[in-house]
């Protein structure tokens, strides 16, 4: 007699995604798909895709989905929350789109305390670009608009997200993770659950910062970028939680 | 009735804006056409205000009243006298606050009624309703409402709780109509 | 009929939830504050959602957001707000998102003013966000038109599954004329074949998006949007005709030109100028139609609006010739008065224009 050990999601179609090989994007759809279904709310499901890697996304997820202008996904998110308040949203945007050009819709969404979960991938690269500077791009590593490498006297400082966004009220859940390891997916696929958990319970806003790899942008192995990630994103992007701020209560 | 073109005008606290809603309220209630335009920005802070009315007995054109063709200007300050004094038609009336305004108008082609608009309206009991001192003066050279019919939308215009003011304000819009009958 | 003396912003966002408008997204700007300010008051009271958005671009988005899950949602900005929201409503359109956007013109360009202004005929009729698109516009001249319109913008935003945009501008905005909200009614719409609901696991997922990635493919979509777009211009071109019977030059103007218009031809008469007007009520899809049948007293076009000439524009395109087409306007917040077109119109008919 045999038995099933494992089994694709429900919350993902059967669409073959277009992500590079070695792209850490398919694990991070798998986990939100499995978080959705494991909490039952799969079929109360609307998502928001971005502009970047991801922008393919409403074809992957297995629910109702807006595919949003560059960076907007927080406004687009709160439009569809306010509308449909009984329904679960989520946003799932990249570092150009979420730190960049929707910097103000991310910050805003937070402080309003908008009951939405985001999925934030930070993978220190603009990918469907072709490997531009993004806000997160470390100091010294090299983009296609940076040659000779990211130097802070000309583009300044890369920006911690979550970090920042945890200083705000409304955001009630943000935790910094990693899918590098079978044991760091385990980690990661917990916090995103949490996060939508926190949206269930009405608390407020939460975000999942996924640190990412780009092995096609970054020029790398699939290996070598799990590796490069550890070695250099890992000081400067710290793992853990943020905030969660009714954990006791749970 | 001949269509009013009416400018109510003076600085911000003196009630220019409210009256002229008033006016407007009551003319719509009395079954003619009317509009009410305000001016609106920066003037409206600490500088002069005022609003634009017109009311007929046929469908309003332009709700501006043009230059040279307001058929009433009521000033309620200085400033606003310098800025509408133009404004009013040859043969139409120019009601001035003398309590405040000191300067004597320039045209001769008009006719100017001064009334001591915030002495009467202290009389009446408050300085405030001074814009409905001028309004009762406006109405007994007009006569394009009875005073009766203002009071009759007081409450509409500025909620019930604001019925005990009725009285103090047929005082005010009484005694300007004295004004302009007994002088 | 039981009239109410109502401000032309608060008169439209009243309107507007009287049409069944659930949510509005907004940001301050002058001269349409009283519009939001009226919904954070009232649509709590009836389970709706107000947000100040952080940008005009952040409003237009969650417009884009509410509209997509089938609800009845509109925005208003101003002129530089409008600027902001282009972008949006390219995504609205191609997402065929049904919305109601209000734009209460001021002077331009850059921050300009804040006094009346339609300076924006071009930014509302053609757009500045990218693609092949088109945007209905309606054009009322009174609040009491502002009202009737805003009920039927919402049916045919549901019925075209398009945004609909009224252009107004600081006057009537502000002003305040007595109307009446009896007699009203909107339409039942189904949009359970596409709002994003949520599938509850009874059906496929519903995708509300504007992407194709394939030359033939947003072709195809496109020449939907387009195909759309002329059955509005075959059912739903508005425009008022006055005072055309004999007239020898016809004056075109939209909004409170229109009115400002009407005093002039009065004043004309009394000099024996027989002047007529047409006024487009839609502004997109314009009203060509009102061109072709006008009397044969008629010699010349005017448009006059308070700009610098852009309507203008679709008058010499709708009269395809025909007549010469002359410009009067004023522009920067400056209102016309009846008194300067009539002399503008004296001096024309004096050079035997």
């Amino acid at each position: 007699m045999s038995t099933v050990v494992f089994k694709k999601t429900e919350g993902l179609t059967d669409k073959t995604t277009h992500y590079c090989p070695g792209c850490t994007h398919g694990i991070i759809h798998r986990l939100v798909a499995e978080s959705l279904e494991e909490l039952g709310v799969l079929g109360d499901t609307i998502g928001v895709a971005p502009v970047g890697c991801a922008v393919l996304a409403y074809k992957y997820f297995k629910c109702d989905m807006h595919q949003a202008a560059h960076g907007r996904a927080p406004a687009v998110a709160t439009g569809i929350k306010r509308a449909r308040p009984e329904n679960v949203v989520f946003t799932y945007q990249g570092d150009g789109d979420l730190a960049s050009i929707g910097a103000a819709e991310i910050v805003h969404a937070a402080a309003r305390g908008e009951k939405i979960t985001t999925i934030f991938i930070n993978n220190a690269i603009y990918g469907m670009t072709g490997g531009q500077m993004a806000p997160t791009t470390l100091i010294g590593q090299k983009a296609a608009t940076a040659p000779l490498g990211r130097d802070p006297k000309l583009a300044g400082y890369p920006i911690k997200v979550s970090e920042m966004l945890a200083t705000l009220e409304g955001a009630k859940f943000v935790e910094r993770v990693s899918v590098d390891t079978p044991i760091n997916v385990r980690k990661a696929k917990k916090a995103i659950k949490r996060a939508f958990e926190i949206q269930l319970s009405g608390e407020g806003f939460g975000i999942v910062e996924v640190l990412s790899t780009c092995p096609t942008n970054w020029g790398m192995s699939a290996i070598e970028a799990l590796e490069w990630l550890r070695k250099n994103m890992m000081p400067k992007y710290p793992l853990g939680n943020l905030r969660d701020d009714n954990k006791g209560d749970n | 009735m001949t269509s009013q073109a009416l400018i109510i005008a003076g600085f911000g606290g003196q009630g220019v804006l409210t009256v002229g809603k008033l006016l407007a309220y009551a003319g719509m209630v009395a079954g003619k056409e009317v509009s009410w335009m305000p001016s609106y920005g920066p003037e409206m802070r600490g500088g002069t205000s005022n609003c634009h009315i017109m009311i007929s007995d046929e469908l309003i054109g332009s709700p501006v009243v043009a230059p040279h063709e307001a058929t009433s200007v009521i000033a309620m300050n200085g400033p606003s006298l310098d800025k509408f004094e133009d404004w009013v038609a040859p043969g139409g009336h120019l009601f001035i606050n003398s309590s405040i305004i000191e300067r004597k108008p320039k045209r001769s082609d008009i006719h100017i009624h001064y009334i001591d608009a915030n002495e009467l309206a202290k009389e009446a009991g408050t300085m405030k309703a001074a814009n409905m001192v001028m309004l009762g003066s406006y109405l007994a050279i007009s006569k394009v409402l009875m005073e009766k019919q203002i009071l009759d939308v007081f409450t509409k215009v500025f909620g019930e709780d604001k019925a005990k003011l009725i009285p103090l304000n047929e005082k005010a819009l009484n005694s300007g109509k004295c004004a302009i009958e007994n002088r | 009929m039981n009239k109410v003396l109502m401000k032309g912003n608060e008169a439209i966002a009243l309107a507007a939830i009287k049409a069944g408008c659930k949510c509005f997204f907004g940001y301050p700007i002058t001269p349409q504050n009283e519009i939001p300010a009226f919904m954070s008051e009232e649509l709590p009271k009836i389970n709706g959602s107000f947000v100040q958005a952080e940008s005009e671009v952040a409003a237009i988005n969650m417009v884009y957001g509410a509209g997509g899950c089938g609800v009845r949602v509109m925005t208003s900005s101003s002129s530089p707000g409008i600027a902001l929201k282009q972008e949006g409503i390219s995504y609205l359109a191609g997402a065929e998102i049904p919305c109601f956007i209000v734009s209460v013109g001021r002077g331009g360009p850059g921050l300009g003013g804040i006094q009346p202004a339609q300076s924006d005929y071009f930014q509302a009729t053609r757009g500045g966000g990218n693609g092949d698109y088109k945007v209905p516009v309606v054009a009322p001249n009174s609040i009491q038109e502002a009202i009737d319109w805003t009920y039927k913008a919402f049916d045919m935003a549901d019925e075209y599954r398009t945004p609909v945009m009224m252009l107004i501008d600081g006057l009537i905005g502000q002003m305040m004329e007595p109307v009446s909200f009896e007699n009203q009614s909107c339409k039942e719409f189904d949009r359970s074949g596409w709002a994003t609901t949520g599938t509850k696991g009874k059906r496929d997922p519903h995708i509300i998006n504007s992407l194709y990635l394939e030359p033939r493919d947003l072709e195809i979509h496109c020449l939907k949007l387009q195909a759309k777009f002329d059955l509005i211009r075959q059912k739903e071109v508005a425009w008022e005709e006055h005072n055309l019977e004999g007239a020898e030059i016809v004056a075109v103007a939209y909004g409170i030109t229109s009115r400002i218009v009407k005093n002039s031809i009065e004043k004309l008469k009394e000099k024996g100028i027989k002047m007529g007007l047409i006024r487009p009520i839609t502004l997109n899809p314009f009203p060509v139609e009102a061109f072709s049948n006008l009397p044969r007293s008629v010699k010349s076009l005017i448009s006059i609006e308070m700009s610098l000439g852009q309507m203008v524009e679709d008058v010499k395109l709708a009269s395809c010739g025909k007549y010469p087409v002359d410009f009067f306007g004023r522009t920067g917040g400056v209102i016309p008065t009846p008194e300067e077109i009539v002399n503008y119109i004296e001096k024309l008919v004096k050079e035997g224009k």
